[in-house]
Order: structure tokens, then C-alpha cells, then sequence
């Protein structure tokens, strides 16, 4: 949905997206990682474990939580991209309501 | 281990940035605490680094940013990224976590220039995946390099908004419609504020030549836009709204969202200072003197944290804030604070012009602040409905403390900055009370999240072993 057109530099790390290797460009944030690889969903809420995504890309809403490096919870705008970086998208464990597909239709 | 410093100020915007410089340049010694890892805020993101290939694209307004930042590094300000401060106490102790230096700091004086964030926009499917801030896309932009690669929609009402179209439309980005839910009654009652418009000088200009630019390119362009639905099953997919007297439909994957910013008051809140009720802008903010003084001892707050003014007034008035907060360390006397800080008032004072226009021109229509549908989710982190809040006010709660005791409104981790607003507006129409009365929550620190082991590490003075804070690159909570 979104593309690194007209960027700066080329340069580029390689990070794993739910245990994907995903090559993206050196510098952004974790959210821009995700978007631009084609992933608007990035986590299930707890009570009806609907999808979330990015809201404010400034660090106060809080939605785009995702696992990084293992530390549960973290702000995906919050964070840049690091050659190695882990980053999993909460599954359905973490959600209170039962009998929900984890990612259903869609990215 | 504690540090002591004179004066910590609090946000790297230009608010806290010309804070620190006047401050700094009457000798005082300033430590001034930033979340991003490097100055200018929102407005000026990555400046100094442009993600984009051509910075120009993105207007002179965000470059001249550059100038500010730049004096910003060559003063004797102490600078430190990476670092949320989560606690203020009354008594000025500055609790913080993430970056060097210990987790609490000791401040004669404190400056709050935390900022803004944006007004909720709460319309059905506002939650879903594909849909997002205006400013969050233009962080993309500025922070990332990262453009829409699919017809995008606009929706809202305010300054922001054209001025994203027109940059988009400068990169090349297709943009397949702007949906402005600005009433058309608001221009009228904007026209009387006019004089005071023009002789703020070239603001309007501006927005008049957004409007051509849009114009010229045939961009849709819809006004008087209602009912505004995003509608999807898991993220975004059509987008649904009433407009010249008939019902549209629009597929679409991406939709922006703006309807103005308003003040972030959590931190100046948590620490006791006094909030009050603008009319004008539609938001709680800090009551605050012509020196940014709080109702707390010692804490002044600034920049947009204290009333939505925008970045050039922000710097102004940082910088008085800065000067009186020297004056009253005793680096200059008031005098001197009095002399050096009039260039700066009278340009605040000439900005402000400005203000009353923009605020009737883009106030937010009621059924976009005050959602009408049972189904709407009002706080996005507990998911908790309009019907859910109305039916507590139906069985007796007055207040927004008790729809959150009740509901968990405003108890999530964004702490109520996206659904604070809706709710005391929804209490005052609900129960007939003024807003002044109906207030807001009651915030208490941390006011970002914290991990245990930070607040260990300040009881013992040690990092516990087994739960070290991982590595300071990654951002957990906060």
C-alpha cells in the first residue's frame, strides 16, 4: 500500500516479518517496514481481536504494537529498522475472544 | 543517583527547541529531554535527515524548520534523545526512562512543550486497518520516504489536509478524492474574523493557493461531506458518505483522517496543572500566563501542548517562556526578560491574528466530535462503544472518571489522548452540563508506559539482572 519512491538513499537491511525474510530500506521505522511490505494489519486487539494498524505514526495512540526482538508490545512508528531485526505480529493467543480467524482475508 | 539541573525542558519541537535556546543564551544551564531520537518535533521530523530524495517537495515551511534546528545544536543546551520522561512530580522531579544519564532528574524549573496530537475523527470503521491519521501519513513521508502507492481518499476538515493533498500531488501521488466535511455555514461565521486574517499576513494566500493547485489538477473534490463510513471487513474496502442529497460509494483502500490537532494535556495534567475549556479551538488545554506559567510552581507549559497556535507561534512564545524562566532563575532581571522578549511578543501577538478565522472556518462539525451511532468505538484501545458510554450516562454517571471506572474508556495505553475528548463532549450534550463542569479525566503518571524494571532500577539503583532493559534501539511501551 505504500511504496519508497523518491527516497533519499538505497541503502537496505534485511529484517524478518513474522519469520519472513523481508528486505526493506535502511532507516525507516518498523511501521513504514510493514507498510511497505504490503502488511496494514499488524496486530489483533485483545477484546474482539480485530485488526489494527497504523493510526498516528507519532508514538501517542498506541495501535501499531508489535513483538520485536522478543520485547512484547513495542510501537512500531516508535522503532527503526535494524539488519537482523525479528518482528512478529501478535496472533490470536493474545486475544481474549475465542474462535478468531488470525488473519482472515486480507494482508 | 540523582542528577540536579536548572532548567529541564520536556519535547524537541520548536516550542522546546526556542525554549531552550533563550534560556540557554542568558547561562542558564538547560537539559532538554526528547522521545524522537532528533530535534524538531512533529512538524519538523528528520529535518536535519530528510527521508525524501527532494525535501523541497515538502515545502519551504517544513526546510526554514532546518534554521531553527540548526541554532538549536550550536547552542549549550544539553540534548537527550531517546529519553520519555513518565513522571513529573509537583516538586519537579523529572522520572524518565530509555535514554543515558539516571532515571531521575532534580529541576529547579520545568517546561512542558509536549505538543499536540490529533482530534479523534470517531465515524463508523474509523478503527480499521487502511485507515489513518493525515498527519501520521505525512510522518511517513518525512520520517520513512514512503508515499501511497494506491488512490488514496482525503477526509476531514482543516488546514492540514489540503496542504497533504498538495504535497502528494507535487510527488505524483494519484489522490482519487478529497471529502471536506467543513459546513458550508462555517465560512460565514469565519468572514467576520477576516480583518484579523489579513493582517496576519499570507496566510491566506497560502490556502488560496492550495485550493488552485487542487483545482487545476482535478482533484474530486466534495464539500459539505456527512455520514462519513469506512466500511471493510478486516481493513478498509469502501468508503460511504452523504453528499449534495444523495448517498456515495467510493472503493478504497486507503483513507486519511484529519480534523484538526489539539493539545496533548496528559503530562501537564499529571502534574497538577489546571486545565480549562477553549471555546474557540474545541479542546481542554493548560491555563497558562503570557509567560507559559502553569498553576504549578515552577512548570510552564508552551508551544501547541498549551493551545493549538502552530509552529511560528510555538517558537515565539517558547522563546518568552525561555527568558522568564531565566529571569526567574536569576540570569536577567525582569526588565531585561521584559526588553529581550518583546520582538518575540509582538510577532505572537500578530500570529495569533489568524486564529479566530481558522478555528470558525475549520470547527469540526458536531456529528464528527460527537458521534451519534451506538456502534462507533469512542476509545480505541479497550474498544469501547458509543452505546456503552450512553447507557452508564442513562444509569447516572456524570463525569469521565466514572464512564471510565465503568466502561475502561480512557484506560488503555494512549491514556485517553484519543477518546478524552469525545467522551466529556458526549457527557456535556448527554446531561445538559457545560463542558467546564463535565472536565476531563483525571490523569495520573506514568503517562506513557514503563516497564517494572525501570522503576527498580530507581528504587535499588541497579538494572535488576534477570530483567535488564533490552536494548535501547527498540522501543518497548512507552
Amino acid at each position: 500500500m505504500f511504496a519508497c519512491r523518491g527516497r533519499s538513499s538505497d541503502n537496505c537491511v534485511t529484517i524478518y516479518i513474522d519469520d519472513s525474510a523481508v528486505i526493506v530500506p535502511a532507516a525507516i521505522s518498523v511501521a513504514g517496514a510493514l507498510l511497505a511490505s504490503g502488511h496494514n494489519v499488524f496486530r489483533r486487539t485483545p477484546v474482539t481481536g480485530s485488526g489494527r494498524g497504523a493510526w498516528c505514526l507519532m508514538g501517542s495512540c498506541f495501535d501499531c504494537l508489535v513483538d520485536i526482538d522478543g520485547v512484547k508490545g513495542c510501537q512500531a512508528c516508535a522503532t527503526t529498522v535494524r539488519e537482523g531485526m525479528r518482528i512478529s505480529r501478535p496472533g490470536p493467543e493474545r486475544c481474549r475472544t475465542e474462535n478468531v480467524d488470525p488473519w482472515g482475508a486480507g494482508p | 543517583m540523582k542528577e540536579s539541573r536548572e532548567l529541564v525542558i520536556i519535547g524537541g519541537g520548536p516550542a522546546g527547541m526556542s525554549a531552550a535556546i533563550s534560556a540557554s543564551n542568558c547561562g542558564v544551564d538547560v537539559l532538554l529531554l526528547d522521545q524522537r531520537e532528533a530535534p524538531g518535533g512533529q512538524i519538523y521530523r528528520r529535518v536535519e535527515s530528510p527521508a525524501v530524495a527532494d525535501p523541497t517537495l515538502l515545502g519551504n515551511d517544513y526546510l526554514q524548520g532546518l534554521n531553527l534546528v540548526t541554532l538549536f545544536r550550536e547552542s549549550t543546551v544539553d540534548y537527550r534523545p531517546d529519553t520519555v520522561v513518565w513522571e513529573v512530580s509537583p516538586g519537579r522531579e523529572v522520572y524518565v526512562y530509555g535514554g543515558p544519564g539516571p532515571g531521575v532528574i532534580e529541576a529547579r524549573r520545568v517546561i512542558l512543550a509536549t505538543g499536540a496530537v490529533e482530534r479523534s475523527i470517531p465515524v463508523p470503521g474509523w478503527t480499521l486497518p487502511g485507515v489513518m491519521t493525515a498527519g501520521g501519513a505525512q510522518s511517513l513521508i518525512k520520517n520513512d520516504g514512503l508515499l501511497p502507492e494506491v488512490p488514496l481518499v482525503l477526509a476531514g476538515t482543516g488546514p492540514l489536509l489540503l496542504l497533504l493533498a498538495c504535497q502528494y500531488l507535487d510527488m505524483g501521488v494519484e489522490i482519487a478524492a478529497v471529502l471536506e466535511t467543513t459546513p458550508r455555514s462555517n465560512l460565514k461565521r469565519a468572514m467576520a474574523h477576516l480583518p484579523g486574517a489579513i493582517m496576519s499576513g499570507g496566510y491566506l494566500t497560502k490556502g488560496a493557493g492550495m485550493l488552485s493547485r487542487l483545482r487545476r489538477a482535478r482533484v474530486r473534490h466534495v464539500r459539505g461531506v456527512e455520514a462519513l463510513r469506512a466500511v471493510g471487513s478486516d481493513h478498509l474496502q469502501q468508503i460511504e458518505f452523504h453528499a449534495g442529497g444523495r448517498e456515495h460509494r467510493l472503493g478504497a483502500s486507503l483513507l486519511l483522517l484529519h480534523q484538526g490537532v489539539v493539545p496533548d494535556v496528559n503530562l501537564a495534567s499529571a502534574v497538577g496543572c489546571a486545565l480549562e475549556w477553549d471555546s474557540g479551538s474545541l479542546c481542554f488545554k493548560p491555563s497558562v500566563d503570557q509567560w507559559g506559567n502553569s498553576s504549578v510552581e515552577g512548570v510552564a507549559v508552551v508551544g501547541d501542548g498549551a493551545g493549538i497556535v502552530g509552529a511560528d507561534s510555538a517558537k515565539w512564545f517558547g522563546e518568552m517562556a525561555g527568558l522568564d524562566a531565566a529571569c526567574q532563575l536569576g540570569y536577567i532581571g525582569a526588565n531585561a526578560r521584559d526588553t529581550l522578549a518583546q520582538k518575540s511578543r509582538n510577532l505572537y501577538r500578530r500570529s495569533l491574528g489568524i486564529r479566530p478565522f481558522l478555528e470558525a472556518l475549520y470547527r469540526p462539525p458536531d456529528a464528527y466530535r460527537i458521534p451519534v451511532d451506538p456502534d462507533v468505538v469512542i476509545c480505541r484501545c479497550e474498544e469501547v462503544t458509543a452505546e456503552t458510554v450512553r447507557a452508564q450516562i442513562g444509569r447516572g454517571a456524570r463525569d469521565p472518571n466514572a464512564i471510565k471506572s465503568r466502561t475502561r474508556c480512557g484506560m488503555g495505553p494512549c491514556q485517553g489522548r484519543y477518546c478524552g475528548l469525545t467522551l466529556s463532549e458526549i457527557i456535556a450534550t448527554e446531561t445538559g452540563q457545560k463542558i467546564s463542569e463535565v472536565g476531563y479525566f483525571r490523569l495520573r503518571p506514568p503517562v506513557k508506559p514503563v516497564p517494572i524494571s525501570a522503576i527498580l532500577e530507581l528504587a535499588t539503583g541497579e538494572m535488576p539482572v534477570e530483567t535488564a532493559l533490552p536494548d535501547p534501539t527498540v522501543k518497548p511501551l512507552s
